[in-house]
């Protein structure tokens, strides 16, 4: 509506108000009457088989309302977890499907694995009977090392579903067409890469509380999910057989995602069909040790990449092979991570005229694998952008003129990459100069100098990412094997007193649609922003939408919104018109107010729906009364962001510390909406980057196959003091095919920064002779390369 | 947590009285460790006798030249002392390091000695500095008080009632934090007082240990040149995936040589 609050303003986010105050509203807040408490007693191996279970003490503990085990679950056929991305392999057949029961049955294949659900009337109280249970275990070798997954006798995860631990072989691209341009290269840069695995830590754990009405047979269920409405549809399509109509879906309040909280969970399927067995409400919050053990892992390839480069250094061709975790099931998107979501992504920003992958789907017994912030974008990019590195060091050239010079030039867009995606628009070369320009690129060589009397070793490296992100369009989504849709939803639903409700699919955990969304409204209708309040996650109020992930909110959920005022103020105008006496076609509407062109008359938009509401002077006969409009919108095409990061990092050769002590981000996100949030989601993105280039590694123990890595004691996340002040500047490529030619931002930062933060740590490394770096360079690692080092690190 | 009975003492020797005969009861002092030790229900206690309520306890006074803290003296107030500052000016610094300001605002100096926790901070200090400990039946020195992994020469139900710590004519500890729990993973204590010039190393191995070579040769020559070249063998140092026993033991050598610039400024 004005400067201060419409499109491009830095408005403070109105969800703070609640969330700073201590008076948000989450899963396990909830105060529910006659409520139960659900534990999970999981499995403490690998691999075993469960010989026997034995809950008869457990049962008459105190408090113990009643236990469930794999056997209750199957005795009352409730289904199992389905994986929703049908890949098929490079013959053509579906990718294999091993089961996924919701609670183990005779097997367990991860340290955490659900064996039983105690219910009882206190937490303390199911926790004590879970430990009463006695589970006879015969433990089995179990298969951890991803390297090594399909390797000749290697323990089976699935032995009869997925023999040899394979769930799919892959492949995109033509291979033959790739060799062919490899035999012409001047040069070839090889690398082994290893994505390591990550824990995805949001702050809230994952919690879910369920309640059956007896006198409907209607339940609700509350979860800390980012998409309700494909949680309902799941639950009730493939698990647990209760009608879509009989199943409200709440996410409340959700402190955090990231991914993790996309999936159909075990636990939150055991509250919701137990609470009508025990006929009393059940809640359950996953301890944090909980949430390491079983939120679904995000990255773990194992990659070689071959770059091939003629003698003007243009490239060749790029092929690619990598091995993928899935862990020990498949989780709800796991399939299409490393296939649909990482090789599409492998042209980057680069003319590369022939690119082929293979990808490789690997069981081990560790926690599902699934998305994780990027979601098989930054496996793409960590590949691309360390070979080119690599490539320009090998070739002793400057890397930004590297990537310059295999940039996709401007006037080439829509450009159709060898890898399926057709980019939309783009504009790569003014990103690098921006970034090269604000991280001061031409006075690295004195810093480093500088940094060298200090008897430190600084290095500097770039990360040049492309982003696919507001997937769609739904067809396309379908073709590839989606199991769903791709739209999202909006109803824009007006008072008579002029205050509106935006509802929407999307759902909010962290990304500020609560104002982001209210700026769309206000800025498109001309009305304050106070009077807007964006509702979202119960599927009993909103329309059906396919929730937050992949960055899809604001270029997919904020182009329905902007259908539906559309609608709004088409209808205003009919009503407006009626009210001055004029013709429709002649009735405009500028800043909340619709006028007849050329005169003083005007009505103000909450005239119109106030008319609309009190429909006494109004044009019933050609127009329904009220204001509520809802749309639907399909992406026609993926939207697509990309960037330049540059880190500089510093290193103590005495100790291995890795600082990073510059770091900038120039972005091309489109049009935006409201710059602090954004600065906000990339300032997040480059710190979950920077903790898996640096800090973060979940590791499993390879003989026993225990977490190692399953706290903060031993796992690294990243603190404010691990990373500088960002540098931040953006470009602007408006998306050509949504209507607010926005593109996502919220991956961006995790996309881009490990290669970014690798590449610096090669630089500073290379005067010493090593040549490789493994991700996360932790100070051991680092330590450990530099003793090992062909060149001393003094001098 | 498992069910335990609570008391809270007002007196040293009611707390005493409470622990007595009782094998599984534990005292609590900032409970930075033994309380999430119960919420991961890692301990079972019969009795948890905290002593919070036992004001004798907290304080910090300077005794000629020592300047001597309370049990139940909490990290915060070490650290912010202007006695401390001013005798042993290291033993502030190491004090405003440990864990974050809640623990620092909760933890005590007692506590985190009697649990002799590897990788906690203060041992180091204790021992560099040739600290007494005084307990509710007698004293300890330094050196007889840390005996192992969460082990020291406290008998049952015996209380740390202060530590005694002499002025140190030069003194500076400098850790290496692990980087996830920020617990040192190797941290050296280095102090000159009146009875010689002392190396303790804390989180490196199962217990606070003293590097008598990097003693004999600062005692001669008080400056890092002089310690160069010493190793700390990797034998019995602590191995996990943050650090190998070499790298620990080569960060000794790291840390004690900062350590020693430190406390030559």
């Amino acid at each position: 509506m004005t400067a201060e609050t419409g499109i491009g303003a830095r408005v403070k986010r109105k969800e703070d108000q609640r969330f700073l105050t201590g008076t948000g509203r989450y899963v396990d807040d909830l105060p529910l009457a006659r409520a139960t408490y659900a534990y999970f007693l999981r499995s403490p191996h690998a691999h075993a088989k469960i010989k026997s279970i034995d809950v008869s003490a457990a049962k008459s503990m105190p408090g113990v309302v009643e236990i469930f085990t794999g056997k209750d679950i199957a005795d009352a056929k409730v289904g199992g977890l389905i994986c929703g991305w049908v890949v098929k392999d490079k013959h053509g057949e579906p990718h294999k499907a091993p089961p996924h029961p919701v609670m183990a049955l005779d097997t367990v294949r991860y340290v955490g694995d659900t064996v039983a659900m105690v219910v009882a009337g206190s937490h303390d109280e199911a926790k004590d009977a879970a430990e009463a249970i006695h589970v006879d275990y015969d433990v089995k070798p179990a298969n951890v090392d991803l390297a090594r997954a399909f390797d000749k006798g290697v323990p089976e995860v699935h032995a009869a579903e997925a023999p040899g631990n394979l769930i799919y072989d892959w492949e995109i691209g033509v291979k033959a067409d790739v060799e062919a341009a490899f035999a012409k290269a001047a040069h070839v840069t090889r690398m082994d890469i290893v994505n390591n695995r990550l824990i995805p830590n949001a702050m809230e754990p994952r919690a879910a509380a369920a309640e059956y009405d007896k006198g409907t047979g209607n339940y609700t269920l509350w979860s800390t999910s980012q998409n309700p409405h494909v949680l309902r549809l799941i639950l009730s399509a493939f698990v647990l057989g209760i009608p879509e109509h009989k199943l409200r879906v709440i996410a409340p309040d959700v402190g955090g995602g990231f991914g993790s909280k996309i999936f159909c969970y075990n636990e939150e399927t055991m509250v919701c069909w137990a609470a009508s067995r025990v006929g009393r409400p059940i809640k359950w919050t996953a301890e944090r040790a909980e949430s390491f053990m079983t939120d679904a892992h995000g990255r773990d390839h194992v990659t070689h990449a071959e770059l091939a480069l003629d003698k003007d250094h243009k490239f060749l061709a790029l092929k690619v092979e990598t091995i993928a975790n899935m862990g020990a099931y498949l989780s709800t998107f796991s399939t299409a991570v490393p296939t649909y979501l990482y090789a599409t992504l492998l042209a980057g920003q680069y003319t590369t005229p022939v690119i082929y992958a293979n990808v490789k789907a690997a069981l081990t017994h560790t926690a599902p694998v699934d998305a994780y912030r990027g979601a098989g974008r930054p496996e793409a990019t960590f590949v691309i952008e360390s070979i080119v590195s690599k490539a320009a060091a090998e070739l002793k050239v400057d890397p930004a003129e590297l990537r310059r010079k295999n940039f996709i030039p401007s006037d080439a867009f829509p450009y159709q990459t060898p890898v399926a995606l057709q980019y939309d628009s783009g504009n790569y070369p003014p990103i690098i100069d921006e970034a090269i320009k604000i991280a001061d690129y031409k006075g690295f060589e004195s810093r480093r100098a500088e940094a060298k009397s200090r008897g430190k070793l600084r290095g500097i490296g770039f990360s040049s990412y492309i982003e696919a992100c507001g997937l769609g369009p739904s067809r396309v989504i379908g073709q590839l094997g989606g199991g769903v849709g791709q739209w999202e939803s909006a109803q824009i639903k007006f008072n008579p007193t002029g205050n509106v409700q935006v509802l929407t699919g999307a759902h909010s955990h962290g990304q500020s649609h609560e104002t982001t969304f209210a700026q769309l409204v206000s800025d498109k209708l001309g009305i304050p922003i106070e009077t807007v309040e964006v509702i979202h996650g119960d599927t009993a109020t909103t329309p059906f939408g396919m929730g937050s992930y992949g960055s899809r909110s604001l270029a997919v959920g904020g182009s329905a919104i902007m259908k539906a005022a559309d609608k709004i103020i088409a209808k205003g105008k009919k009503i407006a018109a009626h009210l001055m006496e004029a013709s429709v076609a002649d009735v405009v509407f500028e800043n909340g107010n619709f006028k007849v062109a050329g005169t003083d008359k005007t009505v103000p938009l909450g005239a119109a729906v106030f008319a609309a509401y009190v429909p006494h002077n109004y044009p019933l006969e050609e127009l329904e009364p009220g204001m509520d409009e809802n749309a639907f919108y399909d992406p026609s095409n993926f939207v697509y962001p990309a960037g330049t990061q540059i880190c500089e990092v510093e290193i103590d050769p005495d100790t291995g510390v890795v600082e990073v002590v510059n770091h900038t981000a120039v972005d091309d996100f489109g049009n935006i909406i409201n710059p602090m949030i954004v600065e906000g989601q990339v300032h997040g993105g480059i710190v979950q980057g920077v903790g898996q280039a640096l800090l973060e590694n979940a590791v499993y123990d390879k003989e026993t196959g225990q977490l190692l890595s399953g706290s903060y004691m031993d796992y690294t996340m990243p603190r404010a003091d691990d990373v500088p002040s960002f540098k931040l500047g953006n470009t602007v490529t408006p998306c050509p095919h949504n209507p607010l030619g926005v593109k996502g931002c919220g991956e961006a930062g995790a996309i881009a920064a490990p290669a970014a933060v690798m590449n610096a740590v090669h630089d500073a490394l290379a005067p010493l002779g090593v040549t490789h770096v493994p991700m996360p360079a932790t100070p051991l690692t680092v330590w450990q390369l530099i003793q090992s080092a062909p060149r001393a690190a003094a001098g | 947590m498992y069910d335990f009975a609570y008391h809270r003492p007002k007196s040293v020797a009611d707390a005493v009285a409470l622990l007595k005969g009782k094998e599984e009861a534990r005292p609590m002092s900032g409970g930075m460790t033994l309380i999430p030790t119960l919420k991961q229900r890692l301990a079972r206690p019969s009795d948890v006798v905290d002593l919070g309520g036992i004001k004798e306890l907290a304080g910090i006074k300077v005794e000629g030249n020592n300047v001597v803290i309370g049990g139940m003296t909490r990290h915060y107030d070490v650290a912010s002392s202007a006695d401390v500052k001013a005798q042993i000016p290291a033993l502030a610094s190491l004090a405003g390091h440990i864990g974050d300001p809640a623990v620092r605002n909760r933890g005590t100096m007692g506590g985190s000695v009697a649990n002799n926790d590897p990788a906690a901070d203060y041992p180091a200090a204790v021992v560099a500095l040739n600290a007494t400990v005084t307990t509710t039946t007698g004293k300890h020195t330094a050196d007889d008080f840390f005996k192992g992994l969460f082990e020291t020469a406290l008998g049952e139900g015996e209380l740390i009632t202060s530590i005694s710590f002499p002025k140190a004519e030069k003194a500076a500890y400098v850790k290496f934090p692990n980087p996830a729990s920020r617990y040192a993973m190797v941290g050296v204590f280095v102090a000159k007082t009146a009875s010689g010039v002392r190396v303790a190393v804390t989180g490196a191995g199962p217990c606070v240990f003293r590097v008598k070579a990097m003693e004999d040769a600062l005692a001669k020559n008080f400056s890092s040149a002089a310690i160069k070249d010493i190793k700390v063998p990797a034998d019995d140092l602590n191995n996990d995936i943050h650090g190998s026993a070499e790298y620990r033991a080569h960060l000794v050598g790291v840390m004690a040589r900062r350590a020693v610039d430190a406390a030559n400024k």
